[in-house]
């Protein structure tokens, strides 16, 4: 017997409203089952959002600290000016190579003030600092070249394998096979560290830094990678906005019902779900090939994410348009406003926080898509050197930072493993940053009828 | 100005700039080998420190892709060096040619070896020999006069000092330049090795059947093409500690920790045994510069010569230290690029 089917004489008789009979316990526990399905769906969802958010920070954090070495460098006039001329242009001619003993002494000299004995060599010791220090010390001699024949005292990077003894990562085990870094010098490290030599503060250069070469991880960051995305945002928000609204709203309002306008609107639908790699071969093909514009440019980059999100912008242009009820329109024209009046004046003011949060939702999507870049050049060691201006902030080659975080993941020292790590939560604080403006502006300017 | 003639005017203004823009670079950009991407990238990094121009913008993609777009013509849009990890081929200089790239300079960097290593604390591997990977990785193998189905299994049934362990290989995919050294290297040697070969020949098949022969995988899963980076081979040691799997020497020292290396015909592979030849799995790396370019994009020629200098490319060099086995014959090729020597033409 189902629910539904009629009740005879019998069962109606004998019912009571305080002892609940057998089918409506049924039809409770139906309830209250449902109602538990629903809580374990909510608490599976939280419990993967926790595993992902706290995988992310444990190994993201890391990144945000680095190891330094303040060491004074003595830069003795026969080094690092050779002509004796203090020009930023001769002195120029010294390369980094020729600052690597310098820094090499230094450190050795360091390490014996502190009383510690060591059978290596200058340069075998010198392993400890990054491969990026003695260009370091170049730019800034060549910046103040009067520093040349006096002792500056330098804060200098650790090499990664250091850096990452000093987080844990890499155990004196891991060294046994290692050509760059002996036990030895981590027994080095030790005393250094407590002498206060060698130590672990804030990494601000892996947010405002640039991108580096496979032998410095501890050098990378992701501070150009930010600007190029931002720089391709703001081609995304110049284009993406005028367009998409004025398609929603001429679809929406003006548009005659007919054939053409169901194919239109299918066809937008359609788009919004195109996989995005499709869009990088487009821009491969017609701004690379075909319009000759520059390679790894966010000029390009930002053009191919317009295509893409265009789509994702009229939709919910169109939704939000929808939403306003017809009586402000007709009340709009019974009073003599003219069709486009009705339009600007009332209806689109109206929709305009839905579109608004359709729009920062779709740049959103976008800041975090690496799919279409990688066919137009904007992986590899690309991310290298700020732009010189804005001009050069749209079309010198640059990354964005989906593609940096690619990028350092594929890299083989493990230390640009824990870099990605650290790059995706930037990434995730600019997503939420940019959601939050979103909640915000519904918040404050959404109206219910 | 009307805001209707603003209007008209900024997107023309936007497209006028991108156009004048698309000509002119003043930065040298590289594309190819992802095995060459982290010299490169090196040497681009020292380079726009020590030099007034920009830094080089180095790409990746596989050293068929770069080829391909280092033969795409000549002119600002296309790329000026290409990074291979093989010897350019006839049909690539032949395409070159016929896009107007008709001067190549074609330069040594230095050498490179493949390791074989697994996972530290998972199956241990102590030698290999070509042989050993042939019987382990061919599909069909001559046995009793025809071409049967593997039957090997487990590392135990190829060679007895090897581990009882299933085999799973993980190797470089079709699309990398190492996977061709791979073949030729250790596949072809070791069917030679084992006699292979020779019983092919046995059996009727011709010189270039046999050669197929020697060099198809068996698709039931024990051989697994790597087409991403090595961090992917080392993500699929990891989830399976009995794999092996093939890696770029230069790789293996940045990851001494995790990975145990095995020697191959009892040669342990290092700089040294590379640059004397007695580790046998080891290719030249190159890089293709475009002749036409040399003086036109800013920064070219200071790019290349820097590139093959002695600090930069020598031993003790930053290259060598991360992993590449220098070139003993660097200074001959510092005279190429001093003289701007092309390769010939296809013939």
């Amino acid at each position: 017997m189902t629910d539904q089917a009629p009740q005879t004489e019998a069962q109606t008789a004998h019912r009571s409203l305080y002892a609940p009979d057998a089918r409506t316990r049924r039809r409770n526990a139906a309830e209250r089952r449902f109602r538990l399905y629903g809580l374990i769906a909510v608490a599976v969802g939280l419990g993967f959002l926790a595993v992902l958010l706290t995988t992310i920070v444990r190994n993201g954090l890391p990144a945000f600290t680095q190891t330094h070495v303040t060491l004074e460098v003595a830069l003795p006039e026969a080094v690092v000016d050779p002509a004796g001329t203090r020009d930023p242009a001769l002195m120029a001619k010294v390369y980094t190579f020729g600052y690597e003993p310098l820094l090499d002494s230094a450190l050795a000299a360091a390490v014996a003030g502190q009383g510690i004995d060591t059978d290596m060599t200058p340069a075998r010791l010198g392993r400890i600092l990054s491969a990026g220090a003695p260009a370091q010390v170049r730019r800034a001699v060549l910046a103040d070249p009067s520093l040349a024949g006096q002792s500056v005292t330098f804060r200098l990077l650790a090499s990664s394998r250091v850096d990452g003894y000093l987080k844990g990562r890499v155990a004196r085990a891991d060294l046994a096979q290692d050509r760059n870094l002996d036990p030895q010098h981590l027994d080095i490290v030790d005393e250094l560290r407590v002498a206060g030599i060698v130590r672990r503060g804030f990494n601000a250069g892996f947010i405002t830094g640039a991108d580096a070469s496979e032998s410095r991880p501890e050098q990378a960051g992701i501070g150009v990678a930010a600007l190029g995305s931002v720089f391709m945002m703001l081609v995304v928000l110049a284009l993406a906005l005028p367009f998409g609204v004025a398609a929603a709203i001429y679809l929406e309002e003006f548009a005659p019902k007919n054939r053409l306008t169901d194919v239109i609107e299918v066809n937008i639908s359609n788009l919004a779900a195109v996989p995005s790699i499709v869009f990088g071969i487009l821009g491969l093909a017609a701004f690379i090939q075909v319009a000759h514009l520059p390679q790894s440019a966010p000029l390009v980059g930002g053009l191919v994410l317009t295509l893409m999100t265009l789509p994702r912008i009229i939709i919910p242009a169109r939704a939000a348009l929808t939403a306003v009820p017809p009586s402000i329109r007709e009340a709009a024209l019974g009073v003599g406003a003219s069709k486009t009046q009705a339009v600007f004046h009332h209806v689109l003011p109206l929709a305009m926080p839905g579109i608004l949060t359709g729009i920062i939702i779709g740049l959103a999507q976008a800041l975090g898509e690496t799919a279409p870049l990688l066919l137009i050049g904007m992986i590899g060691f690309v991310a290298s050197t700020y732009p010189d201006g804005v001009a050069s902030g749209f079309l010198d080659p640059n990354s964005a930072m989906p593609a940096q975080i690619y990028e350092w993941a594929k890299r083989a020292d493990p230390a640009y493993y824990e870099r990605a790590w650290g790059g995706i939560v930037v990434l995730l604080v600019f997503l939420l940053g940019m959601n939050l403006i979103a909640v915000i502006l519904r918040r404050r300017f959404e109206r219910r009828w | 100005m009307t805001d209707r003639a603003r209007a008209y005017l900024a997107p023309a203004c936007l497209a006028a700039l991108a156009g004048g823009m698309a000509e002119a670079r003043d930065n040298v950009q590289i594309a190819g080998s992802s095995t060459v991407l982290p010299y490169a990238s090196i040497v681009a990094e020292a380079f726009g420190e020590n030099f007034d121009f920009r830094t080089p913008v180095v790409e990746s993609g596989g050293s068929s892709a770069g080829l391909k777009r280092f033969c795409d013509g000549v002119g600002a849009g296309t790329i000026d060096i290409a990074n291979a990890s093989r010897p350019i081929r006839a049909g690539e200089i032949a395409a070159c040619a016929a896009n107007g790239v008709s001067e190549i300079i074609e330069i040594r960097i230095g050498y490179d070896a493949i390791v074989f290593a697994s996972r530290t604390g998972g199956a241990e591997f102590d030698d290999f020999s070509a042989g050993d990977w042939y019987l382990a990785l061919a599909e069909r193998l001559p046995l009793g006069g025809t071409m049967a189905p593997n039957p090997n299994a487990r590392w135990s049934d190829v060679a007895p000092d090897l581990p009882d362990a299933a085999i799973t290989a993980y190797i470089p995919g079709t699309k990398h330049g190492t996977r061709e050294v791979f073949e030729e290297k250790v596949l072809l040697e070791g069917c030679a090795e084992t006699g292979a070969l020779d019983a092919m020949h046995a059996m009727g098949m011709d010189e270039d059947a046999a050669e197929a022969a020697c060099i198809r995988l068996r698709t039931d899963g024990r051989s697994v093409d790597i087409d991403g980076d090595y961090t992917e081979t080392l993500a699929r040691l990891d989830s399976n500690p009995t794999g092996i799997g093939a890696f770029g020497l230069a790789f293996y020292e940045n990851n001494t920790g995790t990975l145990d290396l095995a020697t191959f015909d009892g040669v342990a592979p290092s700089a040294e045994t590379v640059a004397s030849g007695a580790y046998p799995v080891s290719r030249p790396l190159f890089i293709y510069v475009k002749k036409a370019h040399l003086g036109v994009i800013p920064g070219l020629r200071d790019f290349v010569e820097f590139f093959v200098s002695d600090a930069v490319a020598g031993p003790g060099g930053p290259l060598a230290e991360y992993g590449l086995v220098p070139d003993p014959e660097l200074a001959a090729t510092r005279r190429k690029v001093a003289a701007g020597q092309v390769m010939e033409p296809a013939q």
